[in-house]
């Protein structure tokens, strides 16, 4: 919205808000009706990771609140630790389903391009996120895997700022930086799907991409 | 509980060391097989199997 007032105009709030409208109008980010090409199952994989991922995030929420005691001892932290693992995998199953639909359909087309990488990055990151999991089970598995991964690490030189034996690293690295790293990724990832829009199928390429908000 | 465990058990006796496949250098644990071969069956079936409800879907801008 637009002032007679150019000072308004002027102000940092006021360009901004204007910038992200622009970018992204309501009606994109939060559409009515979807392209009827977006009816089969192939594009239900991107949302199922991304409920899979909430489900992580929000079990993972309640070991923090716990603790290893609780989720190695008692039945409800069985449960818990339980769901996080499997939404883990429930997630990593998805999003590769996801990864080869995009990928056979060529979804970097139509300027998507930066949707394709930040989904590439996100596999990537949740990759370390999954290993930071791992070797911080503190069980006899995630000694296995820290004692064995320290070396891979330590022939790349990476060992003295990323080490999997020190257990405080890996557990920060796992319930703070990766997941503050993949809600953004995820985040913008999922801003510019909606921005783009979907990616049509290469029978309908030739189908204006635009009107799909 | 108990019971559930019982059934559990008899379905998928974990108490030993895991499967593994080996071909020339690859190697790689019977379970994760499984899984890679249910996802390709997934990606496979989604491409080809309709939607549920799709011809009821009115709405779409194309």
């Amino acid at each position: 919205m637009t002032t007679t007032n150019p000072e308004i105009d002027r102000q940092l709030t006021t360009r901004l808000r204007k910038r992200v409208v622009a970018w992204l109008p309501p009606d994109k980010l939060l559409p009515d009706t979807q392209p009827n090409y977006v009816s089969s199952w192939i594009y239900v994989f991107g949302v199922t990771t991304l409920v899979a991922m909430v489900i992580v995030i929000a079990t993972g929420c309640v070991l923090a609140i716990n603790g290893p005691q609780w989720w190695h001892l008692s039945s409800l932290g069985h449960f818990v630790n339980s769901m996080h693992l499997w939404s883990v995998e429930v997630f990593f199953f998805a999003m590769i389903v996801h990864l080869w639909g995009k990928f056979f359909m060529a979804a970097w087309r139509g300027n998507r391009a930066l949707t394709w990488i930040t989904g590439g990055v996100t596999f990537l990151a949740s990759i370390l996120t999954g290993f930071t999991g791992y070797v911080s089970q503190t069980n006899f598995d995630s000694q296995w895997i820290a004692t064995q991964a320290k070396d891979g690490i330590n022939s790349t030189g990476g060992g003295a700022y990323f080490n999997p034996l020190n257990t405080g690293q890996m557990l920060m690295w796992h319930i703070v930086l990766m997941p503050l790293a993949l809600c953004v990724i995820v985040g913008f990832h999922v801003l510019l799907v909606r921005h783009r829009g979907v990616v049509p199928p290469f029978a309908d390429s030739s189908q204006p991409t635009e009107v799909n908000a | 509980m108990a019971v559930i465990y019982g059934l559990l058990g008899a379905l998928f006796n974990l108490s030993h060391p895991g499967h593994f496949i080996s071909w020339g250098w690859i190697q790689i644990s019977l379970a994760n097989l499984i899984v890679i071969i249910v996802m390709v069956v997934v990606f496979l079936l989604a491409m080809v199997i309709p939607l549920p409800g799709k011809r009821r879907r009115r709405g779409g801008s194309q």
